[in-house]
């Protein structure tokens, strides 16, 4: 190979690639120290953790605060909730997508350039928060679980991205292939597109899944009764807005191993609610790299 | 002439057979057209309710016209300017700092062979973009903590001891721009080692017989080659100035920072839906649509002029 012939490298170009290993380090440092901080904090007492001994590794390890994060009604309720909307909110968006990027793909599908424009637009221009909320007002979405659901129930950033890869992977022949054989349309889909369709629809489905999990906004604007709340809008009333329901502590009687119980509980709070994620993320790391490549050929 | 005539009948004749035989697929094609239209369509029909003085018995259409009143109260109001200076002053920060960065981490990797500790830099990377908004707020709050949170310490040590960095106004837009360069650095990457990945390996060994060093490599190969989707991306993100996230700002929004932290966004949720203005809300939120829209399609023409590189 080329290997073999290899020029060595000078000196200012190793002076060079180890100022670039030295960058990459401190980046390396710079987005994990807070995230090990946090997980650290999530298992250390709370008295270490309020007088500030805590920098790297965890200080009097407990499991204190996990303890009051699972026996917290209110974080299971949201867990669920955010589990329900997600699955169902994600079949949905990938259903969609699917439905409206194939046909758009096909060069025969008359009227596809319309419909293009009409995606795009769409991009480009929006009514804005009002005249949103109105419309989900006026289907009498308010405050139910479709809510979560329709109104993003598609994603044209995604649209084009699936209508892309159709377009680049089905070849033509094999529909009319198909077609010749009597296969109708919804039948080819089913059978052939699909199936060869494997990569684009796991990115698709971790992106949605991901947008469905973190989705705050949504509920904030349309959701009233907390017993539809997703997690992240129990997270933001544990996490930022402080309002910790003072019964999920009800074993501790002092005041200020309360405050530090509560300091403890959002650190726990954080690894859970971010857990499913993150753990789920270095398994579809590899397709989802793919996807954002497919994106960027001619989004 | 019947030649003419005959040609325009084999022109026509198998659009409508191929509708005819194809009639599933515009079926499959109903349902997600309807959405586009209930729920993106139907919202834009919906402005005009920032023409109208809106009444909640009377409805959109039943509602008075008024005119461009709201606007014009928007405009006159003593925190117009405040508003719009917030906006863009985030937004522009947030650019010349987190456009960059992206594209020099994806330089510095591709120095890198493939190897373990490439992996592990990526995947460290590009996880904080998985976190949600709300759990990203909470890590900036505690890690800025005073005395407790990591950020915080860190600043002690320097002598900066027991400050609420969340308080102070000034260090609003700082915090803001540099935890997204945080959490979107690595993923803003993915595109740009994509597209490095795409370089003819012989202009880098050609390069290489010419005796170029690894900087010269950087500058007249690797950058060049960057261009194109760089330029793409900057005019998305131009055209997205006015959009700022409201999500993160409204989380991370508190009395003291307020000053600094009130943007057109967190301005019409409140004023709109917690304030039930909707009409006055809608006529900001038309305004700031129009603006971003201008900005998207002059950015664009002048890349296109430019470089030959735009979006349409």
């Amino acid at each position: 190979m080329i290997n073999a012939t290899r020029i060595q490298e000078s000196k200012g170009d190793r002076l060079f690639l180890g100022l670039v290993y030295l960058f990459l380090t401190v980046i390396l440092l710079i987005v994990a120290l807070p995230l090990i901080y946090i997980l650290s904090s999530s298992v250390s007492s709370p008295q270490a953790v309020v007088s500030g001994k805590v920098w790297l590794f965890p200080v009097d390890f407990t499991l204190a605060g996990y303890k009051a994060v699972f026996n917290n009604a209110q974080i299971g309720v949201g867990y669920m909730n955010s589990l329900f909307y997600t699955v169902v909110g994600t079949i949905i968006n990938v259903l969609l997508t699917i439905m409206l990027a194939y046909p758009l793909a096909k060069k025969t599908f008359y009227g596809r350039n319309f419909v293009m424009v009409l995606l795009v637009i769409t991009m480009m221009f929006d009514g804005g928060l009002i005249p949103f909320y109105m419309v989900v007002k006026n289907l009498h979405l308010l405050d139910t679980r479709w809510a979560m659901i329709l109104p993003g129930a598609l994603a044209v950033f995604q649209v084009i991205v699936a209508r892309t890869f159709f377009q680049t992977s089905i070849p033509d022949e094999l529909a009319e292939a198909a077609e010749l054989d009597g296969c109708s349309d919804i039948r080819f889909i089913w059978s052939i597109v699909l199936p060869l369709s494997k990569p684009i629809i796991a990115v698709m489905t971790l992106m949605y899944a991901v947008g469905h999990w973190n989705a705050y906004f949504d509920a904030l604007i349309f959701l009233r009764s907390p017993d539809l709340f997703p997690l992240q809008i129990i997270l933001r009333n544990i996490l930022i807005l402080n309002t910790v329901d003072p019964s999920m502590m009800a074993n501790v009687d002092q005041m200020q191993a309360q405050q530090g119980l509560r300091d403890l509980l959002k650190y726990s709070l954080i690894v859970v609610a971010s857990a499913p994620v993150l753990i789920i993320y270095p398994f579809v790391q590899k397709h989802f790299v793919k996807g954002v490549m497919i994106g960027s050929l001619k989004g | 002439m019947p030649n003419l005539v005959n040609e325009t009948a084999v022109v026509r004749k198998p659009a409508w057979r191929s509708m005819k035989r194809h009639w599933q697929l515009y079926l499959v094609i109903l349902l997600p057209l309807l959405y586009l239209v209930i729920f993106k369509y139907v919202p834009m029909a919906g402005i005009v309710i920032a023409f109208k003085d809106y009444n909640v018995i009377k409805g959109i259409w039943g509602s008075p016209w008024v005119g461009l009143k709201y606007f014009g109260q928007f405009f006159n109001s003593p925190n117009f300017w405040l508003y719009i200076k917030n906006t863009l002053g985030i937004s522009l920060y947030g650019l010349l700092i987190g456009f960059p960065a992206p594209i020099i981490l994806a330089l510095a990797l591709n120095e890198i062979r493939n190897g373990l500790f490439k992996k592990s830099v990526q995947l460290v990377t590009y996880a904080p973009y998985f976190i949600s908004t709300v759990i990203m707020v909470s890590i900036i709050i505690v890690n800025l903590t005073p005395n407790v949170g990591m950020i915080s310490k860190f600043f002690a040590m320097l002598g900066v001891e027991n400050t609420n960095f969340m308080g102070i106004p000034g260090l609003f837009k700082s915090i803001y721009v540099w935890s997204d360069v945080w959490q979107f650095t690595g993923y803003g990457a993915i595109i740009y080692i994509a597209a490095l990945a795409g370089v003819n390996p012989e202009l880098y060994e050609s390069a290489k017989v010419d005796g170029a060093s690894r900087i010269q490599k950087i500058i007249n190969i690797d950058i060049p080659s960057l261009i194109p989707v760089s330029v793409i991306l900057l005019i998305l993100n131009l055209g997205n100035i006015m959009k700022l996230g409201f999500e993160k700002i409204y989380l991370m929004q508190n009395p003291l920072n307020l000053s600094t932290s009130e943007v057109i966004s967190t301005y019409v949720y409140k004023v709109g839906l917690l304030g039930s203005s909707f009409s006055f809300s809608a006529a900001i939120g038309l305004f700031n649509s129009i603006i971003n829209l201008i900005l998207l399609v002059s950015v664009n023409y002048i890349a296109k002029k430019l470089s030959n590189n735009s979006l349409w």
